[in-house]
């Protein structure tokens, strides 16, 4: 630094003062959008609370042309696709953190993991689109359905757009059990899979159970891939095989309805209470998420978001 | 009665196949769009405007609208995330509130990008007045972005060494000088980087520029902030379901150069990241 600005700097420390406040306002902004975020969407919905009678607002039939604003196809929607996803997902997801945390070489951990980043940066739209165009016409074909746009297409591209999520934190969550463990458990004589099976798995339980919380509310709350392949059918999904027919979720609901409702309408304010709903769900799952990684130290949850 | 060793190969073949079941179709999709794709991108098809209700022509204002609505989203996204980020590494104590602060980054991670969409709506195009217009859909695409820019900057601003405060405060540098001196020139690229991999995401979002920016069909590119525009991921979403007797290539076409430009963000964050590794003296 040069003499000057040093000086020039001492003699202005107003101008420290005055960046340092507006480093410390952008520091309590995250805590403003969420209170704003809550705020706009309740201004926005509350009315429908009032406007629709409860039994009407959570009844079964979601037909607002005729007033009929039955929200609970649209969550139980949500609820089976994302569930579904999670089935999927699950095992996969944490399998392969498992295989790429402790089992695979060390030039296969590097073709993965960028390959599961181009994953996690595919755009929805575009899964959405190839789900449409190629997966649904062998869901269709294969499973002998009338059409391929059913719960079950949106649940297999969910579980893959959860998949970067839930391997990342799940292989941080891995990474994170202590060298000893494992020494101790060789010494023991055990095999490299009865540690992870029996050492490393278990000492990373929470973080695991956080990988797939976030992939639960990642799943929940995707809205172009699930709108395109669902076949979006607003009907109480409670059949044996409703997985296998159209549903239509919140989200979707949203996306599709709102670009054509008048402002201030009773459906307008209607999605906008749907939106509530949504964010009360994903606010819930990553409340108790982000409580198990504060716990578990600021530093592992650093990574959690990138 | 399996044998350890036995027990072991199975577990690791599962295992293996696993992360295969995982990898192999991202392989197939980026290849099925590549090959289908390709016939479709021309000199024409990036530089035309929409032509005969989209079927023909190209897509120049949608590239465009998408170049414009990631450039907003930086401008957003970037001072509040840096400054955020600087708040937690740097002045921020373990307290109560801190605690807040990060719960409430964890939740706008997590709301859903259709609800931002929302909110877009209620503040900014109706209640701010700024109509469906680029102002609108880049603050609305700013605030999603603000959580990966602000964990991704923490994280660089944290990774440069104690020391290095250590010796300018000790020459007599203010805190803030050492911020601005010591930590930021060495934090900046792993900044870059998080501000980048936020961007990738902005760019390829569809939900939340719905009702705050998106135009259906809009031959012309954007001439004020406050004009709407076509935006790529809608464009992709408009022709594949809301118009009948669509050309597939020009479908797959649009995907792919939704495609590459998205990825061409990771692409660059990659090697900010290992060029800047390599050149780091810690």
């Amino acid at each position: 630094m040069t003499e000057d600005r040093r000086n020039e700097q001492q003699r202005h420390p107003w101008g420290e003062f005055f960046i340092e406040s507006a480093i410390k306002t952008c520091g309590f902004s995250a805590i403003i959008f969420v209170v704003l975020i809550f705020s706009f969407l309740f201004r926005e919905g509350a009315p429908a609370f009032w406007s629709v009678s409860p039994s009407n607002l959570f009844g079964t039939r979601w037909y607002p042309t005729f007033g009929l604003y039955g929200t609970l196809p649209l969550i139980l929607g949500s609820l089976l696709v994302t569930v579904g996803a999670v089935i999927i997902a699950l095992p996969l997801g944490v399998a392969t953190a498992i295989f790429v945390g402790e089992v695979a070489p060390h030039w296969l951990r590097e073709v993965l993991k960028p390959l599961i980043e181009v994953l996690a940066g595919i755009p929805s739209v575009v899964l959405g689109f190839l789900g449409m165009v190629a997966l649904s016409p062998l869901v269709r074909q294969y499973l002998h359905m009338p059409t391929g746009l059913t719960a079950f297409t949106g649940a297999v591209l969910l579980a893959y757009m959860s998949l970067p999520t839930i391997v990342s934190v799940a292989e941080d969550a891995i990474d994170a059990v202590p060298k000893e463990y494992r020494d101790a458990a060789y010494a023991l004589g055990a095999t490299h899979w009865q540690t992870i099976w029996r050492v490393v798995l278990p000492a990373a339980k929470s973080g695991v159970i956080v990988a797939v919380m976030l992939g639960i509310g990642r799943a929940i709350g995707e809205t172009m891939t699930v709108m395109m392949v669902t076949g979006n059918a607003a009907r109480m999904p409670l059949e044996w095989n409703a997985l296998f027919m159209p549903v239509r979720t919140m989200t979707a609901t949203i996306a599709a309805e709102m670009g054509e409702v008048a402002q201030g309408s009773t459906h307008y304010h209607v999605l906008f209470a749907v939106g509530i709903i949504l964010f009360v769900i994903t606010f819930i799952i990553n409340a108790v998420a982000s409580l198990v990684i504060i716990r578990g130290g600021p530093k592992r949850g650093g990574r959690l978001l990138g | 009665m399996i044998s350890r060793q036995t027990s072991q190969k199975i577990a690791f073949t599962l295992l293996t196949l696993a992360a295969f079941v995982v990898v192999v179709p991202i392989v197939l999709v980026v290849g099925y769009i590549v090959v289908q794709g390709a016939g479709a991108i021309s000199w024409e098809f990036l530089t035309a405007m929409p032509r005969e209700g989209m079927r023909e022509g190209g897509i120049l204002p949608a590239v465009v609208g998408t170049v414009v609505l990631t450039f907003g989203t930086a401008i957003v996204a970037m001072p509040i995330g840096i400054g955020a980020a600087i708040y937690l590494a740097e002045y921020a104590r373990d307290t109560w509130l801190t605690r807040l602060i990060r719960l409430a980054i964890i939740n706008l991670a997590g709301i859903p990008s259709v609800v931002y969409g929302l909110f877009g709506l209620g503040l900014f195009v109706l209640f701010l007045n700024f109509g469906t217009s680029i102002l609108a859909g880049s603050l609305t695409l700013g605030l999603l972005t603000l959580p990966v820019v602000i964990s991704t900057a923490e994280g660089a601003i944290l990774s440069v060494p104690q020391s290095f405060r250590v010796v300018s405060i000790s020459l007599g540098g203010t805190r803030w000088q050492t911020i601005r001196h010591q930590v930021l020139p060495h934090a900046l690229p792993g900044i870059i980087t998080g501000v980048i991999l936020g961007l990738e995401r902005a760019a390829g979002e569809t939900a939340p520029i719905l009702f705050t920016v998106a135009a259906f069909y809009l031959p012309r590119l954007p001439h004020s902030i406050l004009d709407q525009t076509m935006a790529l991921p809608y464009h992709l979403y408009v022709i594949s379901t809301q118009v009948p007797g669509m050309p597939v290539e020009v479908q797959f076409g649009t995907a792919l150069v939704l495609l590459i430009l998205v990825l061409s963000f990771n692409v660059i964050a990659t090697i900010i990241r290992s060029h800047f590794r390599r050149l780091r003296q810690w």
